[in-house]
């Protein structure tokens, strides 16, 4: 048959010779290179119990910050929204009624704040979009799951945890 | 008359002043208004965005006008030569007008539902100043409620007089107007009587600010998540014409407006049934999409497609698998 290209190589099977017949000089040889790692330092973290450090920068999962009073930042303005290239964000504003100032720090506040963790593509658009500095990308790593609709994470993954706890 | 603007020469009526001679060329030259409304009698003068610079008063005497004139209120002489956006004093002169604007405005654009549709933020988005050098506390008032449909903002107000103009004209008896004088003025009604007659509704949209905003549209949406669709209807009402926007989110109708032109006037006025109650589609005969000017940010993430791509056009498994998206997209 005419070879497809020159790049041919004709493989020529030499009889082994009396060393390489009995194996053991080869088995010996990789069985050291295995032993010389178990001595040196590991190069796999054990996650999710053990982290590797982040850099600086990093952009994990959001939160929603409250302010130095612990009410809640986003009014809602629907900015994060608009900048959002992937369109993962959506929100429901609603009003704050009498009593409630100590929950919300303005008029309007986001009833429903949802993020699709599966939309998302941590650009940090929406952090800097924000005009209340409401939203950061501050968190941990997205941690995976089996169901897609418990990837849209609601505010009660989002909002930090209160002042007082 | 002959007057010319900016360089550009056009022949009006006499007794038109400068500032609708510059919308009749159109384009960039047209002085921004806040105050001035051409369907209200006697609305202008009020806060100062117009100005403008007359370098030759007219033919018969050429001296120029010793200050800056309000365009809305100057009228036009024959060979007038007037300056907008070609002289820098009238474009230094306009960004201070901003600032004094915005000095008792509260900035709290995120929660006002006028966001992203509003005069003022485009006018001090296109010459004023990021930052304020006012250090004092803003005017502060206390909340009154005008009634169930219209919500007031005292805040926000920069007092135009456009609505109180707006209810002498449009509405049969005005209840509210201005209270106090000079700094302390503020829009009110008499003992909070509630604003509440057929043409009351257009209050909101004559409002340049978000003082006067729809409370059936409440913190519902913000202004660019919401798809503005052209309509009309048979109105029994003899003063409306019917003529319409609806701003739809998904199937539901959140807002009904006027329709504005290009400089953000009503074309005509609608009265209240047409704007508060008939919130379905099928209310309404629905024109078309509303077309938006591509600097707007009620543009933003809004994709004209409503037809699906070619690919899938004609391969059926791949329209079977997309029909649930392409109900949506083809719906309106």
């Amino acid at each position: 048959m005419e070879a497809l290209s020159n790049k041919r190589r004709v493989l020529e099977a030499k009889p082994m010779t009396f060393a390489e017949r009995i194996y053991l000089p080869a088995i010996l040889k990789g069985l050291s290179i295995t032993l010389k790692h178990f001595f040196r330092k590991s190069v796999t973290v054990r996650y999710p119990e053990q982290k590797r450090e982040f850099s600086e920068n990093f952009r994990g999962m959001h939160s929603l910050k409250r302010d130095e009073e612990g009410r809640e930042r986003c009014t809602a303005c629907g900015l994060c929204a608009l900048s959002c290239p992937a369109e993962a964000i959506t929100m429901i504003s609603a009003e704050r009624k009498p009593g409630e100032e100590h929950l919300y720090r303005e008029e309007k506040y986001a009833a429903v704040y949802e993020i699709n963790m599966l939309r998302c593509i941590f650009c940090g658009l929406c952090e800097e979009a924000c005009p209340k500095e409401a939203i950061y990308l501050d968190g941990d790593i997205v941690k995976p799951d089996y169901f897609r609709k418990e990837l849209i994470y609601g505010k009660d993954k989002l909002v930090e945890a209160p002042l007082n706890q | 008359m002959k007057v010319t603007i900016d360089g550009i020469s056009i022949d009006v009526e006499p007794g038109t002043t400068i500032l609708n001679a510059a919308r009749k060329i159109g384009g960039d030259i047209v002085p921004p208004a806040m105050c001035y409304y051409s369907k209200l009698e006697g609305s202008g003068g009020k806060c100062r965005t117009c100005l403008v610079k007359v370098s030759k008063g007219s033919e018969k005497d050429p001296r120029p006008m010793p200050k800056l004139v309000a365009s809305c209120r100057t009228t036009v002489m024959d060979g007038m030569e007037v300056q907008n956006i070609t002289s820098p004093e009238v474009l230094e002169a306009r960004r201070g007008v901003v600032e004094m604007l915005l000095i008792n405005h509260p900035l709290d654009c995120p929660i006002c539902d006028q966001a992203g549709e509003c005069d003022l933020q485009n006018l001090s988005f296109d010459h004023g100043v990021a930052k304020t050098r006012y250090e004092f506390d803003r005017r502060t008032f206390h909340k009154i409620d005008i009634g169930d449909k219209i919500q007031l903002h005292m805040t926000r107000c920069i007092l135009c007089y456009r609505c109180v103009f707006t209810a002498d004209q449009i509405t049969d008896h005005r209840i509210h107007g201005i209270l106090n004088r000079g700094d302390h003025s503020e829009i009110s009604t008499y003992i909070q009587a509630a604003v509440d007659n057929d043409f009351s509704g257009n209050v909101i949209d004559v409002c340049p600010v978000g003082a006067l905003t729809d409370k059936t549209f409440r913190f519902k949406n913000r202004v660019w998540f919401t798809k503005p669709v052209e309509a009309h209807r048979d109105c029994d009402h003899e003063k409306c014409s019917g003529k319409v926007t609806l701003w739809y989110k998904g199937e539901d109708v959140l807002r009904v407006t006027a329709r504005k032109d290009q400089f953000g006037e009503v074309e005509s006025f609608i009265c209240n049934t047409c704007r508060f109650d008939k919130k379905k589609t099928s209310d309404w005969v629905i024109e078309g999409p509303r077309k938006v000017a591509n600097w707007s940010v009620q543009t933003a993430n809004h994709y004209e497609m409503l037809h699906p791509l070619p690919v899938v056009k004609p391969n059926p498994v791949l329209q079977e698998a997309n029909k649930n998206q392409f109900e949506r997209e083809t719906r309106l």
